[in-house]
């Protein structure tokens, strides 16, 4: 079964609006919020996972859209530029879900995209910058 | 049997030397025991990639037309510190930009000089009848700059601490961000790579040791500041916290920005990753004891980085096995565990001196001096004149 996160925000307009409940109801997908919070200018922010046929995820986009909710891609919120990472692993330890990681044997940092929750714990602590942030 | 190292430097010449890294000797002295290994192996290289603070480089700018006797000086608007002769500055890593703050200062100056970009020069002096020149605007880089040569004051340290954070709020320290809650744990060694940890009672590195630093070639020049020989040891001879420490030298121009790094810690400062590796003579069988150590004999005290005095509560004790694997026990919390050091720029470093030394392109010196194995750190005390 597909799934797909999506890094939704929900403007002030709408926050008070039963929208993921929907979700459910009206596209019998599955769901799981990863990460939720209010923002201090009262807009909502949702880590959301939905679990489901294709045809029901894109109907759902859709509803979303049409809501007024914003939809961003969760899974290109966090780069992990190689390039500039020496593999100290100071981010590992900063890493809830264990999405950045060191890799057996080599121990070398490695970022598994569908584990990262978008907390932004890391976001501050790579010495050389190597941690960004698309969001 | 023993070897001299002039023996062991004849065997480099002629091609026939053996070489392993830290890492590699341990399997090694393993399977063939101490008296084989000690006659097998002739060196043994070791290596780290840490941040350090006490690092910084003195620069020779050749004199200007006319010329200037530089009293004070920037280094893209980075002060430097210029109360030596006319063109003489020393610029150190953690200096930080008038302009920019925390987000670029003087390694980022090092590795931008080594990286052979254009670096620009402001100085203001008095004017003497020798040197009329009251301010100088221009541009240096590596090709044009008269010498320039990496002066560390402290490297290499011997073990550290593990640092957690018991308080309620997030802290910024040198040895990263430390979650509240113990909710991380950081350290900072190469553990069985490292330099100081192969070499527990400095038998082979001393003064005048030939070391890989920072892609080139530098020299040991003294026992580094906060050199402490003395901290608690186990019965192998690791000391259990930061013990001895060493003093280093070599020439900016030779190194390369792979192996020598600016680093910014948030909320706390600039400091640099500096790439070191020392080759470790095979002279005796009790240097196969000390080389043959492994992450789980290197044991470090964890200390509580949310505490601000010099002394920190100590939650423990635990080895780098432990530390590597992800996560340690520290109040019957299980914390996970991060290090602010590259072991895997430690190895290809160990590998990379081991090659040069297959190569013959880099040969073992005997130290001209030993460096102290006695003699304790001494704290600052604030005092009246009258109580000293």
């Amino acid at each position: 079964m597909p799934t797909e996160r999506l890094l939704l925000n929900f403007p002030s307009k709408i926050v008070k609006k039963p929208i993921v409940y929907r979700i459910v109801k009206d596209f019998d997908l599955e769901f799981n919020i990863l990460r939720a919070e209010i923002t201090s200018d009262l807009e909502g922010k949702m880590l959301l996972e939905i679990k489901g046929p294709k045809v029901k995820i894109e109907e759902c986009k859709a509803y979303l859209g049409k809501e007024g909710v914003e939809i961003k891609e969760a899974d290109k919120g966090i780069i992990l530029d190689k390039e500039a990472c020496v593999n100290c692993g100071l981010c590992v330890s900063l890493c809830i879900t264990k999405a950045l990681y060191l890799k057996e044997d080599s121990y070398k940092v490695d970022f598994d995209k569908d584990k990262c929750i978008l907390c932004g714990l890391c976001l501050n602590c790579c010495p050389v910058n190597a941690i960004k942030s698309k969001i | 049997m023993a070897k001299t190292i002039e023996e062991i430097n004849e065997k480099i010449k002629k091609g026939n030397a053996v070489i392993l890294t830290a890492e590699e000797i341990i399997s090694y002295a393993q399977e063939n025991g101490i008296k084989k290994t000690a006659q097998d192996i002739d060196v043994v290289t070791t290596a780290t990639f840490s941040p350090m603070c006490s690092t910084g480089a003195f620069l020779n700018f050749g004199h200007s037309d006319p010329p200037i006797r530089m009293t004070k000086v920037w280094l893209n608007d980075v002060p430097a510190y210029a109360g030596l002769a006319a063109v003489d500055a020393y610029i150190g890593a953690t200096e930080l930009s008038e302009t920019e703050g925390m987000s670029y200062g003087g390694a980022y100056v090092i590795e931008d000089l080594i990286a052979g970009k254009n670096i620009r020069l402001h100085a203001t002096a008095y004017p003497t009848d020798c040197y009329p020149r009251r301010e100088i605007n221009t541009y240096i880089n590596k090709d044009t700059i008269n010498q320039a040569y990496l002066f560390n004051p402290r490297n290499v340290y011997q073990n550290y601490s593990v640092a957690t954070n018991s308080s309620s709020k997030t802290i910024y320290t040198y040895m990263g961000k430390l979650l509240p809650n113990l909710g991380n744990a950081t350290y900072s060694s190469a553990g069985q790579l490292s330099p100081m940890l192969n070499d527990p009672y400095y038998r082979t590195i001393g003064i005048g040791t030939k070391i890989f630093f920072g892609g080139g070639i530098g020299f040991v020049a003294w026992q580094g500041t906060q050199h402490n020989p003395e901290v608690e040891r186990l019965p192998n001879g690791i000391p259990v916290g930061g013990a001895g420490t060493l003093a280093l030298i070599g020439d900016l121009k030779q190194m390369s920005t792979e192996f020598i790094k600016a680093a910014t810690f948030t909320g706390y400062g600039v400091t640099m990753f500096v790439g070191v590796g020392i080759p470790i003579p095979v002279i005796d069988e009790e240097m196969v004891e000390y080389l043959k150590v492994k992450d789980e004999d290197i044991y470090v005290n964890i200390y509580d980085y949310s505490v601000q005095r010099r002394n920190r509560p100590c939650y423990g004790r635990v080895n780098y096995k432990e530390l590597r694997s992800g996560k340690i026990i520290i109040h019957k919390k299980e914390v996970p565990t991060g290090s602010i050091s590259s072991y895997p720029k430690a190895r290809e470093i160990a590998q990379i001196l081991k090659e040069w030394i297959l190569k013959g392109s880099f040969t073992l010196t005997q130290p001209v001096a030993n460096l102290p194995t006695q003699g304790a750190i001494k704290p600052l005390n604030i005092v009246s004149e009258d109580e000293l």
